[in-house]
């Protein structure tokens, strides 16, 4: 079973939920897909990490092969590629890796070589396996991380902590999920950013859910939204300071006290059974 | 002119609340939300007419006609990026193309063509102020080009004004730097948590790259004192002007939820975000400071 | 010497952009023979690169020099390597810059701000 957590915008508890809910299902994996910004790894202080970078194929040139013709620099959509001073430049952050340059040039002057754009540790806390996608600072595109983290994804219960928005980024990290919790906050901008991603998870056909978290006294505009559209409604996570204080500190709070683990364990239960629940419809 | 930047690094600090009300104490007159992939900036800047909407567009996206299309394989072949697929006849796929053109180079007979593609939308509000923001589309990739657009947009409503205020997006890619072309201080809104002193150290590093001013203040400062203490210290260390403490407020949350700014009813947290207004003032049009 | 700079307009009374690479029009001038003639930036609306582009346009051009507010670094790398030197504009006045280029007194760019790598 494959969960993945997201949310429309940042800072809603993405990372407290699939950190917590990977922590109380005992053997199971959390990844870590928010490669900008990765945060479950301060929680989980994995050991034994072994670190892997993570390349991404660009173009070479062979000087001795090229005549100049410039066919790689018209071609080139992304505007990689100068030709100056009879040279060719090639700028790497600037390349989408299409290969185009390489298949087109008549002279056969263009290779491929490998280029660093950011690293996936991976590494134990207790029985979760946690892998953590980094990109590295200056990078554009963090996606072929997110490739390779999901292809390595062990069997088993999987927590997916996608990165925030609705972004193609966010799509590569919900492709091979069977379930999909979304996190929202009881605020005009947590109902406007879960309108978002919701649409985002209706058009990939993914069964859902909504987390409410952060809820306080008095009405909930993101609750009001998802009466009204008809999505089910997961579990309910209080305001509270002491989860807050936990949280911030990057501890994990189903490993500190029995409420929470209670907390995210019937959360566990309810998911679950929404994921057999769809499996069954499917087949 | 100056222009204020509000950035933040992680998500959900508080950044267009402490923007808002900024517009507000402000009487800004001009204001912009770069916030491109989840802009929330107009959820609490009522405006009572429509704006002026202009299509943006990204990368262009690969379509095949079927018509044309012979199904010799190539473009699936070639695609890196796997957009084609060719169960029922061959298609792109619009969300993983990236607009490269290998397909419709590759094509022998020409079914593939590149097809102009909205990645978004930009929106121009002139009312009592103007008012800057846009739209990405969903699954578009994230673009500095529109954040681009949306400051150009803004300037190009001249008004005599002397202050400028930006909501920023999360985060520390292309949309942040394109956001910080230009301005002259940039606010954070830190949070003192583990993960919001994390990511605020990475948006201090990237504004120091662009040499622009930069002040932190520090949003829900009593969920954790401690971490407040750490985000204080770092501040000193590193020379950065502390521009106040804004405590955790349910009543700012029922605010937002009013499509009001939080100074738009007496609030401790609005009270609070006052005085950060004025020592960002200050710190703005006083350089000795 | 040829010279480029970065406008808004292909007319007479245009001024200087404060975009480099997603200028709509570049001037290419010729100080010595005071004659000049607009070249469109075929770059300016692209979502990615749209510095390389330009700059590749502005040295296709064969200018000596490049007259502008801001440069990023990717432009600026080509410009490098086709030893072109990049000054800083004074105002968007092109008289005043021009004039100032002449006499010697604008000053070479050195704030080159990193690239906007857009895309995907």
């Amino acid at each position: 079973m494959r969960i993945a957590v997201l949310s429309g915008k940042g800072g809603t508890g993405k990372t407290l939920v699939s950190v917590n809910l990977a922590a109380v299902a005992g053997q199971s994996s959390y990844i870590d897909c928010d490669v900008e910004e990765p945060n479950g790894y301060l929680f989980f202080k994995p050991e034994r990490v072994e670190s892997e970078e993570i390349s991404i194929r660009i173009p070479l040139v062979d000087e001795t092969l090229c005549n100049g013709c410039r066919i790689c620099v018209e071609f080139c959509k992304f505007n990689a590629l100068a030709y100056i001073n009879d040279k060719l430049l090639i700028f790497d952050e600037v390349c989408h890796s299409c290969r185009g340059c390489v298949l087109f040039c008549p002279e056969k002057a263009l290779g491929e070589r490998n280029k660093v754009i950011g690293s996936i540790e991976k590494g134990v806390s207790e029985n979760v396996a946690v892998a953590t996608g980094i990109l590295n600072i200056g990078e554009a595109s963090g996606i072929p991380i997110i490739k390779k983290l999901l292809h390595d994804m062990p069997p088993g219960s999987s927590f997916i902590d996608c990165p925030p928005g609705s972004a193609c980024i966010v799509m590569e990290s919900i492709k091979d999920a069977d379930y999909c919790i979304l996190v929202a906050e009881p605020t005009l901008f947590g109902v406007h950013n879960l309108n978002m991603v919701h649409e985002l998870v209706e058009l990939f056909g993914k069964p859902h859910g909504v987390l409410l978290n952060k809820c306080l006294e008095g009405e909930n505009p993101a609750e009001k939204y998802c009466l009204d559209k008809g999505i089910k409604i997961l579990g309910r996570i209080s305001f509270d300071r002491e989860l807050g204080t936990i949280n911030s500190d990057a501890r994990i709070a189903v490993r500190e006290n029995a409420k929470y683990r209670d907390l995210f364990a019937s959360l566990l239960r309810v998911v679950s059974e929404e994921v057999q629940r769809e499996t069954a419809l499917d087949s | 002119m100056k222009q204020l930047l509000i950035l933040s690094g992680k998500g959900g600090t508080g950044k267009t609340t402490v923007a808002s009300a900024f517009i507000k104490l402000a009487r800004a007159r001009v204001y912009a939300d770069c916030d491109v992939d989840a802009p929330n900036l107009h959820l609490v800047m009522a405006q009572h007419s429509e704006p002026k909407r202009t299509d943006y567009y990204g990368m262009p996206r690969a379509e095949i006609d079927p018509e044309l299309c012979i199904e010799c394989d190539l473009c699936r072949q070639y695609c890196c990026f796997e957009a084609v697929t060719a169960n029922g006849g061959y298609k792109v796929d619009y969300y993983a193309c990236e607009g490269c053109g290998v397909c419709e180079a590759i094509c022998p007979v020409e079914a593939v063509s590149l097809k102009p593609a909205a990645a978004g939308e930009l929106m121009l509000y002139r009312n009592d102020a103007v008012f800057s923001t846009a739209q990405l589309k969903m699954g578009s990739g994230t673009s500095g080009l529109l954040v681009t657009e949306v400051k150009k947009q803004m300037s190009s409503a001249i008004v005599d004004t002397d202050l400028t205020i930006i909501d920023g997006s999360p985060g520390i890619g292309c949309p942040v730097i394109a956001s910080l072309s230009g301005v002259d201080m940039v606010l954070i809104v830190a949070e003192p948590s583990v993960s919001g002193i994390s990511d605020m150290e990475r948006i201090i590093k990237t504004a120091a790259i662009f040499q622009v001013s930069t002040a932190v203040c520090i949003n829900k400062y009593d969920i954790n004192q401690s971490n407040t203490e750490k985000i204080e210290a770092f501040c000193q260390e590193q020379r950065l002007p502390l521009a106040g403490l804004i405590p955790f407020d349910t009543a700012a949350v029922a605010a937002i939820n009013n499509g009001q700014t939080i100074v738009d009813m007496a609030c401790l947290a609005g009270n609070a975000v006052k005085d950060v207004f004025s020592k960002t003032m200050s710190i703005l049009f006083n350089e000795n400071v | 010497m040829k010279i480029a700079i970065p406008v808004d307009d292909n007319t007479l009374d245009t001024r200087v952009c404060i975009s480099f690479g997603r200028a709509p029009y570049f001037l290419i001038y010729d100080t010595e023979s005071k004659e000049g003639g607009f070249q469109e930036n075929s770059a300016a609306n692209s979502p990615g690169g749209a510095g390389i582009k330009a700059a590749q346009t502005v040295v296709d051009s064969r200018v000596g020099a490049l007259l502008t507010p801001r440069c990023g670094e990717n432009a600026a790398e080509v410009m490098n390597a086709a030893n072109i030197k990049i000054y800083k504009t004074i105002n968007d006045s092109i008289r005043d810059n021009v004039t100032a280029f002449n006499e010697g007194n604008l000053e070479l760019l050195t704030d080159i701000h990193p690239g906007l790598h857009g895309g995907k």
